[in-house]
Parts: structure tokens; C-alpha cells; sequence
């Protein structure tokens, strides 16, 4: 554990009030009528798929791309795209996020354990 | 009277407490692998209550991140719930003291349950979105503590389920993708991100990612946001 207990929970009740404020911005602002400014609610409707998009490089992050003769020096790579490019299949086809989300996890994990 | 408005909303959760066993059991189990029991999951789950942004906080305790980029990426993630709390203004109207609950537990999925909800005759409204939040609250915190406790007794090779995290990224990725005409603000996140990955390297990469995504969105405006206004068909 990198952190000591106190700073976890630190984190953690930074967590909580922020993401409550984020639920409660809305109603300490305009509860008593009156309109949220329109930049507002434009990043509220074009920052959503951005962050996701995001996110999604910054899990990926430590990717590295090798290449050679032996599965292993695909390791660093081959893993994430397969399992990633089978979650967007599943759920392109069944639009089932459970089944997207934990067959590809689950591949995943057979990937990185058994194969690579 | 929450009797009769538990029993009215268990069946309308059904859904919710699929998915919620499911996505807080892998919770859980991320949890478990970066050294944190299930008192600590329970915790979690009982006090932040959000899934994508839990998911961030087993990420953000495992990098040991400072507490000002966790008040940053928290606030980020959960940017939508604006729009969440918007459209929820009108219903929440004359709770009392349970609207501080429901404006904390609003959730996507509790969100998508009460917009569509239909109130069934004999019931109070204000009670029946009320049993909903709660009986959603406890699926969640079910599932994390049953995932983490999983994880420490059947002591099975949890490497690599950390992609949960990036599966369940990837999946509203491509929800977003099929609600929004507009691709280029999930375009834009991509080509930004792997910049300053590129540039700045794994652990300084995200903040900076984020203020320029930010700072072009907000130049792309008069573009944008004409295009997105009959675009958006629905929030994911």
C-alpha cells in the first residue's frame, strides 16, 4: 500500500464530497429558478465523451510496443488491443454492458496469465 | 407507506441490481488486488457512490495521487451529473430531508430509473423514487463488499482485472458513440491525450491532457455547439 490509512482516507472523503458536490451543483444553483449560463451546459453535453475518451488512453498508458520472433515481445501490447477491439465487438453486437465489459476482462486475464 | 413504495420499486431495480452486483464485484476485486479489504470497499461504496469514479479512485490509491488531482479527476468524471441534477430539479421538489439522499445517490442508473420511472396508483410518488435510490445504494454496496471478500477467500489470480476499468470505459465509449452525432469532442479527448502522453510521459500526462481538451472544446464553441444541439439524442 503506498498510502497510510489516514491519507486513504483522505482520498477517499475527497471523493465523495466532490462527487456529491457535482450532484448538488445543479440544485444549489438554479433550484430557485433562473438558467445556467449556456457554456455550462455546452461542456456538460461535449466534455462527457471527450473525458471517456480520455480515460481510456490514460488506462491504456503503459502500453509498450515491442515486436519480434516470440509471443512475449508482444506482450506489452497485444493483450490490451485484442481484448479492447473484442469489449467494442461484444458490444457493437449485443449492446449488453455486462457481457462486453467482463468478456473482455475476462480475456484479458486469460491473455496476460496463460498466453503472453 | 415505504413498505408499500419498496415493494412497488424492487421489481422496476431488477436491472440495476444485475448490473450493480456485477460492476461492484469487479469493483471489489480491484480493490482486494491493490491491498484494500472489503471495509474499505464498503466504505467506498457507501459514501462516494459512483461507479466510474470509484473505478478512477482504485487507480488513483494505487498511483498514490495527490489529494489535488483525486478532487480534479472526481470532479471531472462526474462533470455529467450536472446534467443529471438539471432534469431532476422539478421531481425532487417537496422531498425535505430526503432530497439531500437523493441529490447524493444519483447515480447514471438511478438517474435512468427515476426519468423513466411510471409510479404505480395507490403509491406515493415521493416514497416509491426514494425506495429506488436506497434499494439502488444497497446493490451497490452488496456487490463491492461480495467482490472484495471473493477476492481475498478464493485467492485466485486477479492480475489483469484491473481492465475492467478500461472494458467499462470503452463501453460508454461506444454508447456515447452511437447517441452523439458529434464525434469530434471523443475524437479530440483520443488525438489530445495521446499528445501529452507522448510529450509529457505515463504520470504527468492527465492534467494537462485535460485543460487542453478543455481550452479546445471551449474554441470549437460556435462550431460545436450548433451541431450538437439537435444532435444529442440521448446522455449516456
Amino acid at each position: 500500500m503506498p498510502l497510510t490509512t489516514g491519507q486513504a482516507i483522505a482520498a477517499i472523503a475527497v471523493m465523495s464530497v466532490v462527487t456529491f458536490l457535482t450532484r448538488a451543483l445543479p440544485f444549489l444553483l438554479f433550484d430557485r429558478g433562473g438558467t445556467p449560463p449556456k457554456v455550462v451546459l455546452y461542456l456538460g453535453r461535449v466534455l462527457p465523451p471527450a473525458v471517456i475518451a480520455m480515460l481510456i488512453i490514460y488506462c491504456l498508458r503503459n502500453m509498450s510496443f515491442g515486436w519480434g520472433s516470440t509471443l512475449a515481445a508482444f506482450a506489452g501490447w497485444a493483450p490490451q488491443v485484442i481484448s479492447a477491439a473484442v469489449v467494442v465487438a461484444l458490444h457493437l453486437w449485443k449492446h449488453n454492458n455486462l457481457l462486453s465489459i467482463f468478456g473482455g476482462t475476462i480475456l484479458y486475464m486469460v491473455l496476460v496469465q496463460a498466453v503472453f | 407507506m415505504y413498505r408499500r413504495a419498496f415493494r412497488a420499486a424492487f421489481p422496476a431495480t431488477v436491472p440495476v441490481l444485475m448490473g450493480y452486483l456485477a460492476i461492484g464485484m469487479a469493483f471489489g476485486l480491484m480493490l482486494q488486488a491493490i491491498g484494500y479489504n472489503f471495509i474499505w470497499a464498503f466504505f467506498m461504496s457507501l459514501t462516494i457512490y459512483a461507479g466510474s469514479g470509484q473505478y478512477l479512485g482504485v487507480e488513483l490509491l494505487g498511483t498514490a495521487a495527490t489529494l489535488g488531482s483525486v478532487a480534479l479527476l472526481t470532479f471531472i468524471i462526474n462533470f455529467r451529473h450536472l446534467v443529471y441534477g438539471l432534469s431532476m430539479l422539478e421531481k425532487f421538489k417537496g422531498m425535505g430531508p430526503r432530497k439531500l439522499y437523493m441529490i447524493f445517490s444519483l447515480t447514471d442508473e438511478t438517474y435512468a430509473l427515476l426519468s423513466s420511472a411510471r409510479v404505480p396508483e395507490r403509491v406515493d410518488p415521493h416514497a416509491y423514487y426514494f425506495a429506488i435510490a436506497v434499494l439502488d445504494h444497497c446493490y451497490w454496496i452488496a456487490g463491492s463488499v461480495i467482490g472484495s471478500v471473493a477476492g481475498a477467500l478464493l485467492g485466485f489470480d486477479t492480475t489483469g482485472i484491473d481492465f475492467a476499468m478500461t472494458a467499462l470505459f470503452i463501453v460508454i465509449a461506444v454508447d456515447q458513440w452511437n447517441a452523439y452525432r458529434a464525434h469530434l469532442p471523443a475524437l479530440l479527448g483520443f488525438g489530445v491525450t495521446v499528445v501529452s502522453l507522448l510529450l509529457l510521459g505515463a504520470d504527468a500526462m492527465l492534467i494537462p491532457a485535460l485543460c487542453a481538451i478543455i481550452a479546445i472544446l471551449l474554441l470549437l464553441r460556435a462550431r460545436l455547439d450548433v451541431q450538437g444541439e439537435a444532435a444529442q439524442k440521448e446522455d449516456v
